[in-house]
């Protein structure tokens, strides 16, 4: 409940922001602190320097130009559901987005804040493998871009490096004829994602011409579910093709995570039975 | 060492220097000694804490109160005017919406931003906008009522 | 004047509350005001080699750290059980508030900070360095009690705290009679009573006075009193407790702590006031757990599904330590309620408390009636689905005929009051059980997950005789006291011994004095939580404070209502006899025309200007009320559950709950208890349980893990209700706390077996998890 003290550092540009980071290699940013707070509260961890970002006025907004989305580090989720760009865009976002915590830590949570925490149990991370998102990360000097599925390397860890914060994500804009659904099984208590899957699927004359199937929460980073893309693509979207490719998600859980509430093998139950749900719901919004 | 801030709580600005780990819910308590505001957990679930930053719900037991600096924030004692409660308060009253009401400040903030973005919310979307407040005594069947009630009277 | 006794009159409390104007304990604050902070074991078992205090001492702000020498130096004593049942070889070992040389749970406390704010002595508790010997942890009851476990207590062999036996009728026989025995092993797993507010304590001693003050999170401050004395040796007399607004407690707030003893010992120490506020994560291993039992139990009947005998054998975990009440909770209060609603003439049950390296646990909204009435309720339905019967027909057969004057069950207890057919027919006629049932044969053929569940229930609450605290081992009284006080100008005291928390009873108390009297309620303030403004009481707890409170409330108004008599009929020149009272005026029969107000009457009370010869001055008078027996609320309710067919998600569909609990006072604050009781109900059944792993580590240790039940999970509940008055009390009153948690797990829990029941799954412990359903389901169709 009483963080340990630390410096507090608050710049004014993201390159000063960059240098402190470069200066204060134990330092951790500080965005809307739902992610980085709790853990200092409980004295998880006591990192001598905190740098609040907060205010960096280039890490806000959402650009849709050129088919892609471009959010912002500092974007809220309640930003992030409200947006009439998302909305048009990438709705899926927007239906994680709603869906992640509650009215409040909605209101402070930040979408890089969540997605360099990569908790497992967050949602983001799964949506932003399945749309092949880009992060754009700064150290201030120089910028680069980072797929999604090289950005999570495991539990908590990003292959973000210590000097670098991430400045935005990008995703394409998807439209008529492909449908997105993010569903989620949430933790009765903390309200985290025990499973949950995205699927965006692209249909063309009640074929499946394109797939994207990424379960979360069952194991350290979210998994592509590529035996049941392939499964499904190129196939008519039915019950039956459904449920086969369904069938395929568990072969992408290696090692699920298990807890009290939920074990290894619930959540890979979880995850096929998601999957389903994920899929028939983005098909019959493609082809809407 | 101590940092500079200017915050706002109920319309009065406060300049004052604080450590830069306190949470904003002591800044609240201790420092301005609004205590109505209370803290019921410690990782950011039960919503006890919730104030308003900016006209947005927020648990203050999560946000550092150097976090708030230029910032407007409305706590439980800021929300009635000029000795009239609001009608969220009215309707917690006339709806037996709180017993303990430890949870009451936390869970009527909440439904201010509840009610801003959605005026006139079904009895499932109460239940759901108050996912982020726990109560343990109502059995929220009468926190809901309030909610929908005060949504009623502020149409007028 | 209408009475408004029954009426659903707006709370009292309600405009401080709604304003964050109340004051809680974290709230106060005193001059010079310092805080200590608790440092815990992280061995649920060690021996304790070494405390280093001195990097801590010199940290910011820190002015002392004590540790369990200190305070046994300074001659303070060990944490008092004070509920110890007879006849049951138990054992107390000693309990130091801060542990000496041995830790037996995770979160004991080895030592305390105080530091001038609470930020510093959070920093200086973590730099305490303990050195520990780990020992060998047990954790489960069951196995503590088996040859080689570890041993707590040297006390204890076995880890045994006692073995209680209850026996009526003839038990062996009985099941020698049956057509069909059923037996089932039921877990009442351990919950988190999760009162929103955390305890707190601010002690502030007065060394010119030698006299303390404790502001501290209690139900029963006058209690806390009473045993502060024994851990601090601080003469009663010079102790004041003050239970200011306290934030819930669903009886995690009845002991007394060790963390009141140690803010008292540090404040003597320091010379300052000494504030403690628990952290949630700090309150999930340092206030008192609920339940868990390990229940062996048997039902024997006949074919046509009368009910012989009940046999049970429960393992009752206590924690390490025994809190305040803690035997009492799984023997008097469950043990002795075995017969439920039902007229079992042969009961036997034996119950061993058992230590183990865990969190103590006491009472937890309904202690020990929770344990009782869902084994009941399980046993009644199992022996409905074995013989192929309607769950409601089964406990038809078997309820206790409608009394009014007291009906003894095999236990040895007589219940006072009971129609508990006309509440099952009101809740079936409410919930449509037939329409349900057709609604459930339709779902099942669309390849729907539906259940129904049907409880009924009683329990005993209103504690109690106090001649039966006596007789069963608790160490205090169990009556109440009440003062009423005229002032000159009419308007009115009432200072009550119990100690409401959230309950209403400033409003409902006000009601049962303004109707006494006559006089408006808005001039009735009530008093309560404070020893040196409130006459002795044993506080709010067991759905109590109205039936016994109220009890001695009621008669102190009448008391004064007599004098007032007198006096009027005094100021009328009339006899007393001929002296007749109606809405807040007394008259000579005949005339109410000619009339004095209760006002003008306490006027010339307290002026004493003309008064009967010999009669005292003023208008006030306090009563002691001792009930005669214990109060049996009763009821009956249905849920629905549907049940995901894929995921096993366990949603409640409906739930509807018809209670008696005899005259109701205020039928919207009862109604709000109800509603409070269901959630904390269905949360047992559903999605609440305390887990501990092998070492001892509390898995849920945090609001994070345990899951406290939201708006979301839950139908908007229909209630419905019957009213049997009781005899025990002058109001008609029964208790409404606890009926709600007491009746919805069994409910809930019924219907998820009953939508189960076409899988074949017979038993899944509790909390319902979907993946535990999954297994069970899994399990059932592969065998």
């Amino acid at each position: 409940m009483y963080p340990a003290s630390f410096e507090y550092y608050r710049p004014k540009t993201l390159a000063e922001a960059a240098a402190l980071l470069g200066q204060h290699r134990e330092a951790r940013l500080l965005a809307g602190g739902h992610s980085l707070l709790p853990v200092l509260k409980l004295r998880l961890a006591s990192p001598p320097a905190l740098i609040d970002i907060g205010g960096l006025a280039e890490l806000k907004g959402i650009q849709a130009r050129a088919g892609a989305l471009t959010i912002g580090a500092l974007t809220t989720h309640a930003q992030v559901v409200s947006s009439g760009e998302v909305a048009q865009h990438c709705p899926i976002l927007a239906e994680a987005a709603a869906q992640i915590g509650d009215l409040q830590v909605r209101n402070r949570g930040t979408v890089g804040g969540s997605l360099a925490h990569a908790d497992p149990g967050a949602d983001y991370p799964t949506v932003m493998l399945a749309l092949g998102a880009t992060m754009t990360a700064s150290n201030g000097r120089a910028t680069r871009d980072i797929a999604a599925d090289a950005f999570f390397t495991d539990l908590f860890t990003t292959s973000l490096q210590p000097n670098e914060l991430l400045t935005a994500v990008s995703v394409r804009s998807y439209g008529k004829g492909t449908g997105g659904a993010y569903v989620k099984h949430k933790h009765p208590a903390s309200g985290y994602a025990v499973v949950g899957v995205a699927a965006l699927v692209t249909v063309n004359g009640g074929t499946c011409e394109q797939v994207s199937l990424v379960v979360g929460g069952a194991t350290g980073t979210p998994v592509r579910a590529t035996a049941a893309e392939q499964a499904l693509r190129g196939q008519p979207v039915n019950d039956a093709t459904v449920g086969a490719a369904v069938r395929k998600v568990a072969e992408a859980i290696r090692d699920p995570l298990g807890d009290v509430y939920a074990s290894g093998d619930y959540r890979v139950h979880l995850a096929t039975v998601l999957a389903g749900r994920a899929l028939r719901t983005a098909a019959e919004r493609a082809r809407a | 060492m101590k940092v500079p801030v200017s915050v706002t709580v109920n319309g009065a600005t406060h300049a004052v220097e604080v450590e830069p780990r306190l949470l904003l819910v002591h800044f609240l308590r201790e420092t301005l000694g609004l205590t109505g505001t209370n803290v019921g957990c410690d990782t950011s679930q039960c919503g006890s804490c919730t104030v308003l930053i900016d006209g947005e719900a927020v648990k203050s037991c999560t946000v550092l109160a150097v976090q708030a600096d230029g910032r407007q924030v409305t706590t439980i004692e800021g929300l009635a005017q000029n000795g009239k409660l609001h009608p969220l308060q009215e309707a917690f009253w006339e709806k037996h919406g709180l017993q303990c009401g430890f949870c009451t400040p936390g869970m009527i903030m909440t439904a201010v931003d509840l009610l801003a973005r959605n005026p006139n919310p079904t009895e499932a979307e109460v239940r759901h906008g108050l996912e982020g407040n726990l109560c343990r005594c109502t059995g929220y069947q009468n926190i809901v009522a309030a909610v929908q009630h005060a949504a009623a009277r502020m149409k007028g | 004047m209408a009475t408004i006794f029954g009426t659903p009159v707006k709370r009292r409390e309600d405009p401080r509350l709604l304003t964050g104007q109340a004051r809680y304990t974290d709230d106060m604050v005193e001059p010079g005001m310092v805080h200590m902070a608790v440092v815990r074991s992280p061995y649920a078992h060690a021996r304790i080699r070494r405390i280093d205090t001195s990097r801590a001492a010199k940290m910011p702000g820190v002015l002392a750290i004590y540790t369990g020498k200190d305070m046994q130096a300074a001659g303070m004593g060990n944490m008092p059980c004070a509920w110890v049942v007879p006849n049951s070889d138990a054992k107390t070992p000693p309990y130091p508030a801060i542990a000496v040389d041995t830790v037996r749970y995770v979160g004991n406390a080895v030592a305390v900070v105080v530091a001038t704010d609470r930020y510093l002595a959070r920093d200086a508790a973590d730099a305490v360095q303990v050195d520990y010997d780990p020992l060998p942890v047990v954790v489960d009851a069951v196995k503590a009690t088996e040859a080689g476990a570890p041993q707590l207590h040297a006390e204890a062999p076995k880890n045994l705290a006692f073995h209680w036996k209850v026996s009526g009728g003839d038990v062996e026989a009985a099941f020698k009679q049956a057509d069909v025995v059923v037996k089932d092993t039921i877990v009442n797993q351990r919950l988190v009573p999760n009162a929103m507010e955390p305890r707190a304590a601010l002690a502030k001693y007065d060394a010119a006075t030698d006299e303390v003050t404790l502001w501290v999170t209690s139900q029963n401050p006058h209690i806390v009193r009473f045993l502060l004395g024994l851990t601090t040796g601080i003469p009663e007399n010079r102790v004041r407790v003050v239970a200011p607004e306290v934030g819930g407690g669903f009886g995690s707030k009845i002991p007394h702590y060790p963390e009141d003893a140690m803010a008292v010992f540090a404040s003597k120490m320091v010379g300052r006031p000494v504030k403690w506020t628990e952290t949630r994560s700090e309150n999930y291993k340092a206030t008192i757990h609920g339940r868990d039992h390990v229940q062996e139990v048997e039902l024997a009947a006949t074919k046509d599904g009368t009910i012989l005998a009940l046999r049970a054998k429960v393992w009752a975990n206590l924690g390490a330590y025994l809190s305040t009440a803690s035997t009492g909770v799984p023997t008097i209060l469950h043990g002795l309620m075995l017969s439920g609603v039902y007229t079992i003439k042969n009961i036997h049950e034996d119950v061993y408390g058992v230590f183990t390296n865990t969190t103590p646990v006491d009472a937890y909204r309904g202690a020990g009636r929770p344990e009782a009435t869902f084994l009941v309720e399980r046993m009644v339905d199992l022996l409905a689905r074995e013989l192929s019967m309607d769950p409601v027909e089964v406990r038809r057969k078997n309820l206790i005929p409608p009394f009014t004057d007291g009906y003894a069950v095999a236990t040895g207890l007589v219940y006072d009051s009971g129609n508990y057919q006309a509440a099952l027919d009101k809740a079936l006629q409410l919930a449509d059980y037939q329409g349900l049932r057709k609604q459930q044969a339709e779902a099942r053929a669309a390849g729907r997950i539906m259940g129904i569940g049907v409880c009924t229930y009683a329990e005993i609450c209103g504690l109690g005789p106090s001649s039966v605290a006596g007789a069963v081992g608790f160490g205090g009284g169990l009556w109440e006291s009440a003062i009423v006080r005229f002032h000159p100008s009419g308007k009115v005291s009432v200072m009550v011994g119990v100690s409401p928390h959230g309950q209403g009873e400033e409003t409902t108390f006000a009601q049962i004095v303004s109707s006494e009297l006559g006089v408006p309620i808005e001039d009735v303030q009530v008093v309560h939580g404070d020893t040196a403004q409130t006459p002795m009481g044993w506080g709010t707890y067991g759905s109590r404070t109205t039936a016994v409170g109220g009890g001695a409330l009621a008669q102190a108004a009448r008391k004064v209502k007599e004098k007032a008599r007198a006096v009027a009929a005094h100021l009328l020149e009339a006899s007393v006899e001929d002296i007749d009272y109606a809405d807040g005026k007394f008259f000579v029969k005949g005339s109410p025309s000619k009339a004095k107000t209760i006002q003008d009457v306490c006027l010339m009370a307290n002026v004493a200007w003309n008064l009967p010869k010999g009669m005292e001055p003023g208008l006030e008078a306090s009563a002691f009320f001792d009930p005669p027996n214990f109060v049996y609320p009763f009821g009956a309710h249905i849920a629905v559950v549907e049940i995901d067919p894929d995921t096993y998600e366990v949603k409640l569909a409906k739930y509807v709950a018809v209670d008696d609990c005899g005259k109701v006072i205020n039928p919207m604050i009862v109604e709000g208890q109800i509603h409070g009781g269901i959630v904390q109900g269905v949360g047992q059944a559903l999605w609440e349980g305390a887990r501990y792993d092998d070492q001892g580590q509390l898995l849920t240790g945090s609001m994070m893990d345990y899951a406290v039940p939201k708006a979301e999970h839950f139908p908007r509940f229909e209630l419905g209700a019957t009213e049997t008055p009781t005899t025990v009390n002058a109001l008609g009153v029964k208790g409404i706390g606890e009926t709600g948690t007491i009746a919805s797990t069994p409910t809930v829990y019924n219907a998820v077996m009953d939508a189960l029941a076409p899988f074949k799954v017979k038993k899944v412990d509790m909390p319902l998890t979907p993946e535990r359903i999954w297994r069970a389901i899994r399990d059932a169709q592969g065998s």
